[in-house]
């Protein structure tokens, strides 16, 4: 049926589905995501002292309530990664790269996020990324637009 | 290992077996077949092959997911295939059908059924499954970044290489092994296996996995009755009795988590009492080819062992049955009289974050 058959005069309204609540994220991931609009990056004290990054707001293991911040880098090591060869719209990175566990300077546990590279033999276990900072940054992980390699291993003097 | 030795085994009150297991062929696509068409004539022979009427079952627990189905409480419209009236007792579980199966047993252990139905399927043909399947993970770290589920499971595999757990050649030897074991399973989807070193040859699908260290993409449902004591000897000539079962799931955080290990395996496979005697077969639930090793490891299970003789999730994945279908084949084995004991192992999540283990004997 075409729009001619419509009277000229209908009432229209677009319809958007969508679910109109917010989540809070509560004193530890939103601290976490605060700070990632000011460029800093923070994790929490677990259990037995290491410091887990991102923050959780119970200890992985004994499941004990944490809330001591610890601030770490945004610069890391990537402790294991994949190539992601033919990455989907959504992604964070339209080319080629590699998704991988990132542990930040000061941090005993990896964050995932993506590493630009131009390929796979650039990629290695151990080797140092820094984080890309998105232009205009909302209070999420994708505020990190992406990590880029340093092009030093871990291990080896810059 | 410390999850090993907090483990306590204690033999469950009823004698609860599975007598009857029905499966679909499992298929990339089934698009001629939705999914009440898909897993009816699964359920029908399910009951069918012990002689059973929809109104001797006490209790119907299904498996299934929303976001293959692409809509909200889709399982509703799948109870068309048992037909709920008269009324029925029903439940669901958004997670693989062998979590379904757990809740049956539990219902059946606390004496408000005898007899229960189990049924679950999936069809990730319509949709982009490592894609879907990002939606499984924490929503405010992981999800924001879509990272499919293959490029994880990558993360896993380096990990397991790094630390010298497992090697490209054993990998292409998993997905070998499992692929020419399922020429003599007739529902599989991947029968036979190119060589080794063919596969080997082949490039990355993403780096360092390579097309035959994953799952197949697949359609498919399974179906399993249960049935507690007397009613299970008069149904099954030999039922397949569940001597242990446990559940056990590890930190949706796998960043703080050493992956090349599955400290919840470990302690269900310790819990469901898998090392108290002689294991003749077990089925794993391993979707990339360094997960069945690492299973392996988990379970302790020995050389002697005949691991996946079905071929595992490697030679057909349908997505919420492949884990119950690990209880079916191994529960086929003891009925058919082959083996005594056998181990089935159903995984939940990504990088074996949750665990299922159940011990199955003969006698």
């Amino acid at each position: 049926m075409g729009d001619a058959a419509l009277p000229a005069d209908l009432l229209r309204a677009d319809l958007a589905i969508e679910y109109p609540f917010n989540r809070t994220t509560g004193p530890v991931i939103g601290a976490f995501f605060t700070g990632l609009r000011e460029r800093v990056l923070v994790g929490i004290r677990g259990a037995d002292g290491r410091v887990i990054c991102p923050p959780v707001e119970y200890d992985p293991v004994t499941s004990a309530p944490l809330t001591e911040l610890v601030k770490v880098g945004d610069e890391g090591t990537i402790t294991s990664w994949s190539w992601v060869p033919s990455p989907r719209a959504s992604q964070a990175l339209a080319e080629p790269h590699a998704l991988a566990m990132i542990r930040l300077d000061g941090a005993d546990t990896a964050l995932l996020h993506v590493v630009a590279a131009d390929g796979p033999e650039a990629v290695a276990t151990g080797a140092r990324v820094r984080a890309h900072w998105a232009d205009e940054r909302e209070g999420g992980v994708t505020d990190i637009a992406y990590f880029e390699l340093t092009g030093e291993h871990e291990g080896t003097e810059a | 290992m410390t999850a090993a030795t907090s483990a306590s085994f204690q033999r469950a009150p009823r004698d609860v077996a599975i007598v009857s297991v029905a499966q679909s062929r499992h298929e990339r696509a089934i698009v001629d077949r939705n999914e009440v068409e898909l897993i009816q004539p699964v359920i029908q022979q399910a009951l069918e092959q012990v002689g059973v009427q929809k109104g001797e079952i006490d209790f119907t627990c299904s498996g299934s997911s929303d976001y293959l189905a692409g809509q909200a409480f889709s399982f509703v419209m799948t109870l068309d295939a048992v037909g709920a009236w008269p009324p029925i007792a029903e439940s669901h579980v958004e997670m693989d059908g062998a979590w379904a199966l757990y809740e049956a047993w539990v219902k059946i252990q606390s004496g408000h059924a005898d007899t229960a139905l189990i049924y679950s399927y999936g069809k990730s043909s319509p949709g982009d499954l490592p894609h879907v399947l990002s939606r499984q993970l924490d929503p405010y770290y992981y999800q924001p970044l879509w990272p499919d589920a293959v490029a994880l499971a990558g993360i896993q595999a380096r990990q397991m290489l790094d630390a010298g757990k497992i090697t490209p050649e054993r990998m292409a030897e998993i997905a070998f092994v499992s692929r020419e074991a399922a020429r003599t399973n007739p529902n599989a989807q991947l029968q036979g296996s190119a060589p080794v070193a063919e596969l080997l040859a082949a490039d990355y699908l993403s780096d360092p996995l390579r097309r035959h260290d994953c799952a197949p993409i697949s359609d498919g449902g399974v179906a399993v009755v249960l049935a507690a004591g007397d009613r299970a000897k008069r149904w099954a000539d030999r039922p397949a009795w569940i001597r242990g079962i446990d559940h056990r799931i590890d930190s949706h955080n796998f960043g703080a988590r050493d992956l090349t290990v599955a400290p919840s395996a470990a302690l269900a496979a310790a819990n469901a009492g898998v090392a108290f005697d002689k294991v003749d077969v077990a089925e794993l639930h391993a979707p990339f080819t360094p997960q069945h090793q690492l299973l392996v490891d988990a379970l302790g299970l020995g050389d002697d062992v005949s691991v996946n003789p079905s071929g595992g999730a490697l030679a057909a994945n349908p997505m919420m049955a492949a884990g119950l279908i690990r209880l079916g084949e191994v529960a086929n084995r003891i009925m058919s009289g082959e083996v005594d004991r056998g181990v089935a192992h159903a995984t939940s999540g990504h990088l074996l974050q949750q665990n299922l283990v159940a011990v199955l004997e003969g006698a």
